[in-house]
């Protein structure tokens, strides 16, 4: 596992390089005075120094000659957050499926399923969590346990029945890496950092429905899945000629699906309950695959296994109530339990991280009011995450080297009351404008002027 | 229940002041009461359950609330609900009620215990008015699914309160965050969802325990896209916003008519009384002013429309729940006198919450004589509503908007009391109310603050630091983690 783990790391560094970097400004900027969040540490008082859409040096020295100076006294500077087990980019409006990228329900494809080809840069979402401080996003394909859509219109939906929300695999699809700034007006579209980073699939309840309805038949049917997947890997000749026996998934999956077998691609498990969380340990212990957990509500009753397994965990804070019979154990603390544990974390935003994606802050916020350490929680949104994915380095985290995602914000991040005041990605300083705030100013006079709202812009 | 009426028997002669027609109190003390026409000859009986007017309160309330104590609480930075900010503000709370709020000077007398609370902040208890706690509990399985009743777009026959199941573990959940009064209401599937009802947020084996006593009762009626689609799918109206109004009218219509045929016949005695007809029952209340309209409607021209229609047949509108577009007619809701109940950080879930956006509270509140309310409509939002305001708050300033926070911590207690008719007995530190009150660890719009202590009527119902004040819900009771302390805490239930 520790292999393999650097092993992708040092692919997609590599992939890293050979992105074609667009064309960024030269100048050089100083970020001065602040209370520097590194991710990893504090900086009082601190200078962060960005040129060529990097991070040139963190401290605590003086702005550079010729600098553009941005004075940052009595502000915090942080590293873009990075939203996990988003659907940022993939999805405008919840209810309106032609609106929705994020979740597939093909007979042949599942595994194969690839969120990048359907990431709109010019999405409505992006501006709205880029004011949340958000900078980056783990773009994740949609499945019948996924945290998205709002709960109570759900139940709304009487008589509809889950059936047409269901994905008929095992897997959902392949998540993406994006970057909130792209620069549409300037001609830059290209948000995909890093298209199939990790397989992404349904465990514990929702596992056991598409695989028939039961936990034992969902085990089972994954171990066969990555037994014909590895089958499928040592005979590619024999299945082109039609010389391997008849395989359940189609081509596109089984070839999707050899990374994971092979446990190159990380796979993000989505599961609640601490029984299926050990279970998921062992089945991945015993296939020699390299997993993610997504939700463990219940993981602080199995930290301490999490922790030897070496698995992190991405997680919702705040989820605390049974909201079914695998969440009965939800606690506020399960966030400062695992890290406690050793286990390494990251906090999601809600429902999806969509539209609520720049509520992770808050529920950062939360995990420290509920026991989490400050430094952790940051961590928690920044470095962890980039870690998790295998880019460390390249984002989360104020560091020389690293690409230069900054926002000044005017006090602590993870209060409300706090606003970012500048934010950077990738060098870039972006507009802090949104179509909610074109709304806002349309009517912040209550809309009762001589002439109709419409005739303002 | 009970066979004693006294808390019932308040609430009819509440109900019998503010109907409209005199002959609606038809029996006992109430007769009386603010007649100045008599009727022609009195009513004659009608068998017991028949006559609405004999019994408006037949699930009464048997809510005793928790033991308490005379108290001061004091040292604290008190936020009235009514706008004061008092440092170093002492409260001093006689019987379960608030007998005085004033800075350190304020006197004691003796033998109250005195609560220190300084360092830390002090508000009124907080309020949602839009919650599904109970009817829509947790676990949320399909055997506990009861807060709606998708099966004719006019269900105001049904009664919320016959849906709580008072061992939802988000009752807990909510007081750990100050929540003290919750007004629960059914699903938005249908026009006219049926009747709400307030509970007090304390632990009971009853729903009856829980209600509050006197608070009025409330109908939920629903715009927009929900009834049309629920209906709609089934290929039956409403399938339209068209189809949605004409059946809202059509349900006032028929509830114009029954209401008249039962006034006539108190009026008259002659004749036989129309067979009672629970859904025109609370309609005909809905027309008397009796029962407050409680309207989800997220959009600015539904609303519009709501209002246009409440003139057509002659009610009010109390409150606009989950209003996404209120900011567009801040003035008009001003106006009109109608409260707007909002979320801060909900939006993009369907098409009618697409406009959205964090300022709708503040741009709603800035209107002269605005009654701007956040709201949770959640199990996990419930918990922190101090939060959504504060980011409401947050969005405001932002805006430009010199907002204080003393004020803005009335969209989570004053306003919300307004919202729901019980503004004269809480929602505010204020000489005579409730003594709800909540101490936070710090100031109660930063994301670390906590609730540590949380009193109804006085008596202490949450304890952060305190086991023995932290209940847990019968379903709670041997489940996994049950007995485990979390990441070596005991603070709070969950």
């Amino acid at each position: 596992m520790k292999t393999a783990s650097l092993s992708i790391k040092g692919l997609l560094a590599v992939a890293a390089l050979a992105l074609a970097t667009p064309a960024v400004s030269q100048e050089t900027t100083a970020i001065t005075g602040g209370r520097v969040l590194t991710g990893t540490s504090v900086i009082e008082n601190g200078t962060v120094v960005i040129r060529g859409g990097r991070i040139v040096s963190v401290g605590t020295g003086a702005a550079p000659a010729g600098a553009r100076v941005i004075d940052a006294t009595g502000r915090v500077v942080a590293p873009g957050f990075v939203a996990v087990d988003s659907g940022l980019g993939g999805s405008e409006v919840s209810s309106v499926r032609g609106s929705d990228d994020l979740s597939n329900a093909s007979n042949t494809l599942s595994a194969a399923f690839d969120v990048s080809w359907g990431l709109d840069p010019w999405s409505m979402t992006l501006p709205v969590a880029r004011l949340g401080g958000v900078t980056r996003a783990i773009v994740v394909p949609n499945h019948p346990g996924s945290s998205g859509g709002h709960a109570h219109e759900q139940e709304d939906m009487a008589g509809a029945g889950d059936g047409g929300y269901h994905t008929p695999g095992l897997f959902a699809g392949q998540a993406s890496i994006i970057h909130l700034g792209p620069d549409t007006r300037n001609g830059g579209t290209e948000i995909v950092v890093q298209s199939r980073v990790a397989m992404v699939a349904p465990f514990g309840e929702a596992g056991a429905n598409v695989a028939g309805g039961a936990r034992g038949a969902e085990f089972v049917l994954f171990r066969e899945t990555m037994a014909e997947v590895r089958l499928y890997a040592r005979n590619r000749s024999a299945y082109d000629r039609a010389g391997l026996r008849d395989l359940s998934l189609s081509r596109a999956d089984l070839e999707a699906l050899v990374p994971v077998a092979e446990g190159r691609m990380p796979l993000i498990v989505t599961v609640h309950r601490a029984s299926d969380i050990l279970q998921v340990l062992r089945l991945a212990r015993e296939e020699g695959i390299k997993v993610i957990l997504d939700g463990a509500e219940e993981g602080w009753l199995v930290a301490d296994q999490i922790a030897a397994a070496n698995v992190p965990v991405l997680l919702n804070p705040i989820t605390n109530l049974p909201g079914n019979f695998e969440r009965r154990a939800a606690r506020m603390q399960n966030a400062a339990a695992l890290e406690t544990a050793g286990v390494l974390i990251a906090i999601k935003g809600n429902e999806g991280s969509v539209h609520r994606a720049r509520e992770t802050r808050y529920n950062a916020g939360n995990a420290v009011s509920h026991g989490l350490s400050y430094p952790a929680a940051i961590a928690a949104i920044t470095v962890n995450p980039a870690r998790i994915f295998g880019m460390e380095g390249r984002f989360g985290g104020l560091v020389a080297g690293a690409e230069a995602d900054v926002v000044v914000w005017s006090g602590d991040p993870l209060e409300p009351l706090s606003q970012p005041v500048a934010i950077f990605i990738q060098g870039r300083e972006q507009p802090l404008t949104s179509r909610p705030l074109l709304l806002r100013d349309r009517y912040r006079d209550g809309g009762e002027g001589a002439m109709p709202p419409a005739y303002s812009r | 229940m009970t066979t004693d009426l006294s808390p019932g028997s308040g609430l009819r002669i509440l109900a019998c002041a503010m109907a409209l027609a005199v002959s609606a109190c038809a029996t006992g003390a109430a007769d009386s009461e603010g007649s100045e026409t008599a009727p022609a000859r009195q009513a004659r009986a009608l068998p017991t359950g028949m006559d609405a007017a004999t019994n408006l309160d037949p699930y009464p309330s048997t809510y005793r609330g928790l033991p308490r104590e005379n108290m001061a609480i004091v040292g604290g930075t008190v936020f009235t609900g009514a706008g004061q900010r008092i440092e170093n503000g002492t409260v001093v709370v006689t019987d379960g009620k608030v007998a005085a709020v004033g800075d350190a000077s304020t006197p004691i007398p003796s033998g109250y215990r005195v609560v220190n609370a300084q360092g830390r902040f002090v508000t009124p208890g907080i309020i949602d008015v839009h919650s599904h706690l109970g009817a829509g509990p947790s676990p949320g399985v399909q055997g506990n699914s009861d807060v709606n009743e998708p099966t004719n777009p006019n269900t105001a026959q049904v009664w919320v309160e016959h849906s709580v199941w008072p061992q939802d573990p988000g009752f807990n959940a909510a007081r750990a965050g100050g929540v003290t009064t919750l007004h629960i209401l059914p699903g938005s599937a249908n026009l006219f969802g049926g009747r709400g009802v307030t509970l007090r947020n304390v632990p009971s084996v009853t729903m009856q325990g829980m209600k509050f006593p006197g608070a009025p009762y409330t109908i939920k009626m629903a715009c927009g896209e929900n009834p049309s689609r629920v209906y709609g799918g089934r290929n039956s109206s409403p399938a339209t916003g068209m189809g949605n109004m004409a059946g809202y009218r059509a349900g006032f219509i028929a509830a114009r008519d029954y209401k008249d045929k039962w006034d006539r016949w108190r009026e008259t005695g002659e004749g036989t009384p129309p067979t009672r007809n629970l859904q025109n029952d609370t309609l005909a209340g809905v027309l008397d002013g009796s029962i407050l309209v409680q309207n989800h409607c997220y959009r600015a021209d539904e609303m519009a429309l709501m209002i246009d229609m409440s003139r057509e047949f002659g009610y009010r509108i109390t409150t606009f729940h989950h209003a996404t577009e209120a900011y567009k007619l801040a003035p008009t809701l001003a106006r009109e006198g109608i409260c707007a109940a909002m979320w801060t950080g909900w939006w993009g879930f369907k098409m009618e919450s697409l406009d959205g956006i964090e300022e709708n509270v503040a741009l709603v509140d800035a209107a002269q004589g605005s009654c701007a309310v956040v709201h949770s409509d959640d199990a996990e939002l419930i918990q922190r509503l101090n939060q959504e305001a504060a980011a409401a708050l947050s969005a405001g300033r932002r805006a430009g908007l010199d907002i204080s926070e003393e004020h803005a911590i009335s969209w989570i207690t004053l306003n919300a009391a307004k919202a729901i008719g019980i503004e004269d007995q809480t929602g505010s530190l204020e000489v005579g109310k409730r003594a709800d009150v909540v101490i936070w660890s710090a100031n109660p719009f930063s994301v670390y603050a906590r609730a540590d202590q949380v009193f109804i009527d006085g008596g202490l119902a949450f304890d952060r630091f305190d086991p023995a004040y932290q209940p847990l819900s019968d379903f709670e009771l041997g489940q996994p983690g049950y007995g485990q302390d979390a990441a070596a805490t005991r603070q709070g239930a969950r």
